[in-house]
C-alpha cells in the first residue's frame, strides 16, 4: 500500500476540482461544461461510449491538453497558473505506454525517476516493479516485452514518484486476469493511501466495483454522476447504449 | 545540481544511450554526408584550384543537409512512441526538454562532422584540421542545432514534417551558414584567428540569440 502522499496530507479538501470545463477539437466539442470533484482517498470511474470525451477529460486534468473554458485545480494547483507543480503530483497511464523501446524496463524507470527527482530511485524502482509483477524482466528491453508487460510497466512508471493523483485511461487494456487483479489491488492500495484516482473504463461492473463515485459522459457532457452504490450497471448501460446508437 | 540541468542531462543521456544502441540516426546522417561528398567528387571532379574555391561551400552543404536529416529525427522517435507526452507530463521546465534535445542533435552533428574530415581529405584533398576550424564548426553547429531543434518540434506535429523542417530551417540558419563558409574559406587560404574573428563573433551572437529565443518559444510549440 502506498503511504499518504504529501499533497493529500497538507493540501486542500478536494484532490481534483473541475469546473465548467469545455474543450473543442476543430468542430468537435469533446467536453461541454463539465463539473466534477474528487476527494482525497476516493476513486472516480469515468464511463461512456467511444468518443464521449473520457480520454480528453483525463488529458486536460493531466495538463496534456489546454481547455477552451473552465478551471482545473489538482491538489490545490491551478492548471492554468501552476502546471509544473500540478504535474509533479500526477501519475498518468494513457493509451500508449510512454516507454522507450530500446531501453530496458529498469532503464526506462531510472530515466523517469531522474525527471521526477525521485530521491530513493533504486529502491523505488525495485518496489514499483515488484508491485506490477515486473521484477523478473527489469533488464529486458521494452521492445521485447508483450503488450501486457508494457502496460504493467506503464503503471509502474505512473506510480514511480508516489503521485497524489493517479489518472488511468482504460488501464485494463492488454492486461490478463492476473494483470487485472494486480491493477485492482494497486488502485485500492493507492486510494487507501490517501491519493485520488480517476479511471476511465469500458468495464462497467469493474468500474462500479472499484470506484467510490461514477461519472457517465455522453457527447462530452456529464449525463450521470453519483456514488457507485447508488448507480446500477443498467443505469450506465442505458446511457452508453443510447449514445452509441446516436453517435456517428 | 538544479532541476533544470538534471532534467536536461537526463534527456540527453537517454538519447545518447538509445543512439549508441541503435545507431539509426548516426549512421543515416553519416551516410547522407558521405553521399553528398561523393556526388561533388564524381559529378564535378573539380580541379585543385576549383576545390580551394568551392571546397568550404561543399563541406558545409554536406554538413547542413546531413544535419537537417538528423534534426528531423530529433522528435520523430518521441512522437511515434508517444514518449513526447511523457516528457510533457514530467514536472520539468520546457526549456530543459529543449536543452536536452538540442545537446543530442548537436552531438550527432559534431560526431558526423568529425568523421567526415578524413573523407574530405581523401576525396578532395581538403584538410581543415585546426583549432580555429574546430571552434568554427562548434559555433556553427550549435547555432544550427539551436534553430533546428525548435523547428523540428514544430514540424513533428505536421504530416509534411520532412519537407517543413528544411523550409523553416534554411532561411533562418542562413547567417550562421554564411559565416561558417566564409570562416572556413579564410582558414583554407591560410588565415588565422584574426582573420575569422568577425565571423566567430557573428556566430556567437547568433547562437546566444537563438538559444534564448528558442528556449522561450519552445513551451508554446509543445502546447496542444
Amino acid at each position: 500500500m502506498q503511504e499518504t502522499p504529501p499533497a493529500a496530507a497538507a493540501g486542500p479538501a478536494m484532490a481534483i476540482a473541475v469546473s465548467g470545463l469545455s474543450k473543442t477539437f476543430g468542430t468537435t466539442r469533446a467536453l461541454i461544461d463539465v463539473d466534477l470533484r474528487v476527494a482525497w482517498g476516493q476513486t472516480l470511474a469515468v464511463l461512456g461510449h467511444n468518443g464521449a470525451g473520457k480520454s480528453t477529460l483525463l488529458r486536460v486534468i493531466a495538463s496534456l491538453a489546454r481547455p477552451d473554458a473552465g478551471t482545473v485545480v489538482v491538489g490545490g494547483f491551478d492548471r492554468a497558473k501552476d502546471a509544473a507543480r500540478l504535474r509533479s503530483i500526477v501519475g498518468y497511464v494513457g493509451h500508449q505506454p510512454l516507454l522507450y523501446d530500446d531501453l530496458t524496463a529498469g532503464e526506462n524507470l531510472a530515466f523517469y525517476a531522474r525527471l521526477y527527482g525521485v530521491a530513493d530511485a533504486r529502491a523505488r524502482i525495485g518496489q514499483v516493479l515488484e508491485d506490477v509483477g515486473g521484477s523478473a524482466w527489469a533488464d529486458r528491453r521494452v521492445r521485447g516485452l508483450s503488450n501486457g508487460m508494457q502496460k504493467r510497466l506503464a503503471i509502474a512508471r505512473a506510480l514511480l514518484h508516489r503521485p497524489s493523483v493517479l489518472l488511468l485511461d482504460e488501464p485494463e487494456t492488454g492486461l490478463d486476469v492476473s494483470g487485472l487483479a494486480m491493477l485492482d489491488r494497486l488502485v485500492r492500495g493507492v486510494s487507501d493511501g490517501g491519493a485520488a484516482v480517476v479511471m476511465t473504463t469500458h468495464g462497467m461492473e469493474r468500474g462500479l466495483a472499484l470506484a467510490d463515485q461514477i461519472v457517465v459522459l455522453a457527447e462530452g457532457r456529464v449525463a450521470l454522476a453519483g456514488r457507485s452504490t447508488d448507480v446500477t450497471p443498467a443505469d450506465v448501460r442505458a446511457i452508453v447504449t443510447r449514445q452509441s446508437e446516436v453517435a456517428p | 545540481m538544479s532541476a533544470y540541468v538534471r532534467s536536461a542531462l537526463a534527456i540527453y543521456r537517454k538519447d545518447v544511450m538509445i543512439e549508441a544502441r541503435t545507431r539509426e540516426t548516426l549512421s543515416g546522417v553519416f551516410m547522407f554526408a558521405l553521399v553528398v561528398a561523393f556526388i561533388f567528387k564524381f559529378t564535378f571532379d573539380p580541379a585543385p584550384q576549383v576545390v580551394a574555391l568551392i571546397g568550404p561551400g561543399m563541406v558545409w552543404v554536406a554538413y547542413v543537409f546531413a544535419g537537417i536529416v538528423g534534426m528531423n529525427r530529433t522528435f520523430v522517435l518521441e512522437r511515434d512512441r508517444g514518449t513526447l507526452e511523457a516528457l510533457l507530463l514530467a514536472p520539468v521546465p520546457r526549456e530543459a526538454i529543449y536543452l536536452g534535445k538540442l545537446l543530442g542533435a548537436f552531438t550527432i552533428m559534431i560526431v558526423v562532422e568529425a568523421a567526415m574530415l578524413p573523407v574530405f581529405v581523401v576525396l578532395h584533398d581538403l584538410s581543415f584540421l585546426s583549432l580555429p576550424f574546430a571552434v568554427t564548426a562548434v559555433l556553427a553547429t550549435l547555432g544550427m542545432a539551436a534553430v533546428g531543434t525548435l523547428f523540428s518540434a514544430i514540424a513533428v506535429h505536421t504530416r509534411a514534417r520532412e519537407l517543413l523542417l528544411p523550409v523553416l530551417f534554411l532561411p533562418v540558419a542562413l547567417p550562421v551558414i554564411i559565416a561558417a563558409v566564409s570562416a572556413t574559406s579564410l582558414l583554407l587560404d591560410g588565415g588565422g584567428w584574426g582573420d575569422i574573428d568577425l565571423w566567430l563573433r557573428l556566430m556567437l551572437a547568433f547562437d546566444i540569440a537563438f538559444l534564448v529565443l528558442s528556449s522561450w518559444a519552445f513551451e508554446f510549440v509543445l502546447e496542444e
